[in-house]
């Protein structure tokens, strides 16, 4: 058996040249699935870190399809209100504050979570690093399983009599603490500990991100050796750590609050509903970086490759990374600008908060300057990294005027944050996370995608992306407030300039979701169909591409040795305009 | 900017809106400059058959100051926008001018209470007019306002005032504002309140002395007739 990263030690020559990859394609069949053991061994109870990034991959994206049929619904709602909705009926405001809790709720720990950190941070860290699997491949195993079981809470709490929480997926007390207040016994205590439980199985997994990063690297990597994705989840899997503590302290008081009756939260009984805020925004601003930073790490490894261009500023990156990381400890307060704090405490957060603009812009800055001189081709995966870079601008940009105290008093709770969140979210969980599954999936699957499906995919889901977010900045501006069933309740906002708003809006969101139909169709067709993809289609350097696609278990038939950093492409004095970071000089 | 969607009934939505429009120069400029430098580098370095891309490590001084100087001066605008910001803060939410009525504010699920003072001009006396999602208040005159929550959070929000503040069972939270033209607006609640939090609109009435005077007479006379 002679696999390209075998090859590559030994006449590295061989192993360069794309013509040769195609015998990728035929071991492909030989270890796939096929190691040892039945198919429960291999795809149900495996500890291979290739398949558990399977398996949260299929669950986050069928959890984005629930999000995405809610966010259908509720939107039906808000355009047409009390329209019987397809596929699910006339909504009640109950269901309608259940399907935005849920929506919100499912995007952030059931989407973005699971496939940017878990799946993309188990299937690539350590393929990238060069070694044949997590350091604790069993924890591994146990994280996924508490993450389904965890989904499976959540699932059944709207299933469950009163019906799922509908409190926001902040869960703000005394609302989320009494049933008297939010109707929803059971559903509103399942969300605290499906929540709950999916910050235990990110905990695991987070622990063996960081540990495989430090311990596991190919002899020869040096930290500024490794992929910068490889850094940016371990550096979200901190920032989950050191931020997710005080939440899990507050979600136990919430049960408690909800189940024995005890009043952490309840003003009546010497407890201060404000406490929650501060317990929930300490962990959920840093989270925004969490899952922002393998969004960065994921565009910074497609833009090098299909530019030829070595990253800009290599250590600056990750400085950034880091800065923004520490800095995104101490802005959780422009939450609560309004919530009744200290006013005096607004400006220090104003000011921490404005302030975190600088690593955020510097680092689109170093992308920018990445993209110059290169030599850009604009394969399906570069479109989607674009994309991230030119939508998360406005995302960025916009977050200004809520960090802003004084500004954030008009905006506060406005449909313009609502659109602002949704330009760093979108890009980051379902942009981000097309570029990623576009440029793996060859070496996950051994084949490729086809390319024009790809491509009406890409315009059919930026286009109405834009389509769907740009009126509700503008119904913001207009003073529509969030979480309101129906707007015509309320004599100024019953307007039709702002209903067309809201309708094209919606009508937009129909068209995003149809054009989701190409994508199913391409990834499962390809899988059987598409074109053999070869140990390394895109000519990349990182060590991924030098194993065969898909990688077997234990993912590299020699474990290789690493020579330089992964971004060395057009390096001067060399015919080829990439070299792979285990080929010898 | 946002004087074009909604109108500025009080004192300092004009200085929020004002806030506002510096904030979209700036963060305008840089949007409108990162883009069309972006967008113009991805058409002009396309691959091209026979040419290489460049190799840059970005780790030279003078390949720094490409995002170096920008960097400085993204800073820069932040100070700008942080001092901006704040004296809105200060002025509005942080400091309030001496009040020449108060009014209470309750919310509860799911509908806004409201106590005016009578024609003592006095809270929490014998002669105060209560109402339900019906605030009226003097033109020209500065309130303050008691809000109050009864069960979970509520927020007040009048979106002509640009003014908001949530209100917290267990607290008192004062703030203040200041009309500057008569009218009927909406009054909305802004912090999801449960399952009524979509049907909680009430309605600020603005009016002249002499209206204001008015209904308060007819408001008295209901009350004897009872």
């Amino acid at each position: 058996m002679s696999t390209s990263a075998g090859a590559a030690e030994h006449a590295h020559e061989h192993a360069q040249h794309p013509e040769h990859s195609h015998e990728g394609g035929h071991d492909a069949g030989h270890h796939e699935g096929h190691d040892h053991g039945s198919f429960w061994s291999t795809y149900v109870f495996s500890v291979d870190h290739k398949m558990i990034a399977k398996q949260y991959m299929f669950t986050g994206m069928l959890m984005g399809l629930i999000g995405g049929f809610f966010s259908y619904v509720f939107r039906m709602q808000l355009a047409y209100p009390g329209f019987h909705v397809p596929g699910f009926g006339v909504v009640s405001p109950g269901e309608y504050n259940a399907l935005i809790t849920n929506h919100g709720t499912i995007m952030i720990f059931w989407l973005a979570m699971p496939v940017l950190i878990a799946a993309f941070g188990n299937y690539l860290i350590p393929l990238m690093l060069g070694c044949d699997d997590m350091v604790f491949p069993r924890i591994n195993r146990l994280s996924y399983q508490i993450f389904l079981i965890s989904a499976l809470v959540l699932i059944a709490s709207w299933f469950v009599p009163g019906g799922g929480f509908g409190g926001a997926w902040t869960a703000y007390p005394p609302l989320s603490a009494k049933s008297q207040y939010n109707l929803t016994p059971l559903g509103s205590t399942m969300w605290v500990l499906a929540v709950g439980l999916e910050f235990v199985a990110f905990l695991l997994g987070g622990i063996n991100f960081v540990t495989t990063a430090m311990n596991s690297r190919a002899p020869g990597m040096k930290m500024f050796d490794i992929p910068m994705v490889v850094w940016m989840i371990v550096i979200a899997s901190i920032l989950f750590m050191g931020s997710v503590g005080p939440l899990v302290a507050g979600a136990v008081m919430l049960v408690f609050d909800q189940t024995i009756g005890t009043g952490f939260f309840d003003p009546v009984r010497g407890g201060d509903p404000i406490l929650w805020q501060h317990l929930f925004w300490f962990f959920g601003h840093p989270e925004v970086y969490v899952v922002l930073l393998p969004a960065v790490g994921i565009v910074a490894e497609i833009i090098t490759v299909f530019s030829r261009k070595k990253l800009f500023a290599y250590k600056t990156v990750l400085y950034t990374a880091l800065g923004t990381g520490v800095l995104s400890f101490f802005v959780w307060a422009h939450h609560q600008f309004v919530a009744g704090i200290d006013p005096r405490m607004a400006n220090v957060f104003t000011a921490t908060t404005v302030l975190i603009s600088i690593p955020i812009a510097e680092m689109m800055f170093v992308y920018v300057a990445t993209l110059y001189g290169g030599s850009i081709r604009l394969a399906t995966p570069m479109l989607w990294a674009l994309a991230f870079i030119g939508e998360f601008i406005i995302g960025g940009v916009t977050g200004i005027f809520l960090g802003s105290s004084g500004s954030d008093i008009y905006f506060h709770d406005t449909y313009f944050v609502l659109a602002h969140f949704h330009y760093t979210f979108v890009p980051i969980a379902v942009i981000a996370v097309f570029a990623g599954v576009t440029y793996w999936y060859p070496k996950m699957f051994g084949r490729m995608l086809n390319e024009t499906l790809g491509k009406i995919h890409f315009w059919g889901t930026v286009i109405p992306f834009n389509g769907i977010f740009i009126p509700l900045f503008i119904t913001g501006m207009g003073g529509d407030h969030r979480r309101i069933y129906n707007y015509n309740n309320f004599p100024d906002l019953a307007r039709p300039d702002l209903q067309h708003m809201r309708q094209f809006a919606t009508v937009s969101l129909l068209v995003l979701l149809a054009f989701q139909i190409p994508f199913f169709i391409n990834f499962f067709l390809s899988m059987k169909k598409g074109r053999l993809a070869g140990n390394n289609p895109w000519q990349a350097n990182t060590l991924e591409w030098q194993t065969v696609s898909p990688p077997p278990h234990g993912n590299f038939a020699e474990l290789p040795n690493c020579y330089r950093g992964p971004y060395e492409y057009s390096a001067p004095d060399r015919e080829s305009d990439y070299w792979p970071q285990n080929e010898p000089s | 900017m946002i004087e074009r969607y909604i109108e500025q009934v009080s004192t300092f939505a004009g200085d929020i809106d004002g806030l506002i429009t510096l904030i979209a120069v700036v963060v305008g400029f840089w949007f409108v400059l990162v883009e069309v430098v972006f967008l113009g580098i991805v058409v002009v370095f396309r691959q091209k058959p026979g040419v290489k891309a460049a190799y840059i490590t970005g780790e030279e001084k003078h390949q720094k100051r490409w995002i170096g100087i920008p960097h400085e001066l993204v800073l820069l605008c932040d100070v700008l926008i942080i001092i901006a910001a704040v004296r809105v803060w200060v002025n509005v939410k942080q400091t309030m001018p001496p009040a020449q009525e108060t009014v209470r504010i309750i919310g509860q699920q799911w509908a806004w209470s409201f106590v005016h003072p009578g024609p003592d001009g006095k809270l929490d006396t014998a002669d105060d007019i209560k109402t339900v999602d019906e605030l009226h208040v003097l033109v020209n005159t500065n309130y303050h306002f008691k809000l109050e929550a009864r069960d979970v959070l509520h927020s007040f929000s009048v979106p002509v005032f640009r003014l908001k503040q949530d209100a917290i069972p267990g607290r008192v939270i004062t703030g203040w504002f200041k009309a500057k033209s008569t009218g009927t607006h909406d009054i909305q609640c802004a912090e999801i309140c449960g399952i009524g939090h979509g049907l909680m609109p009430a309605r600020i009435i603005i009016e002249t002395p002499v209206e204001h005077a008015a209904w308060m007479a007819s408001q008295s006379a209901t009350a004897s007739a009872r």
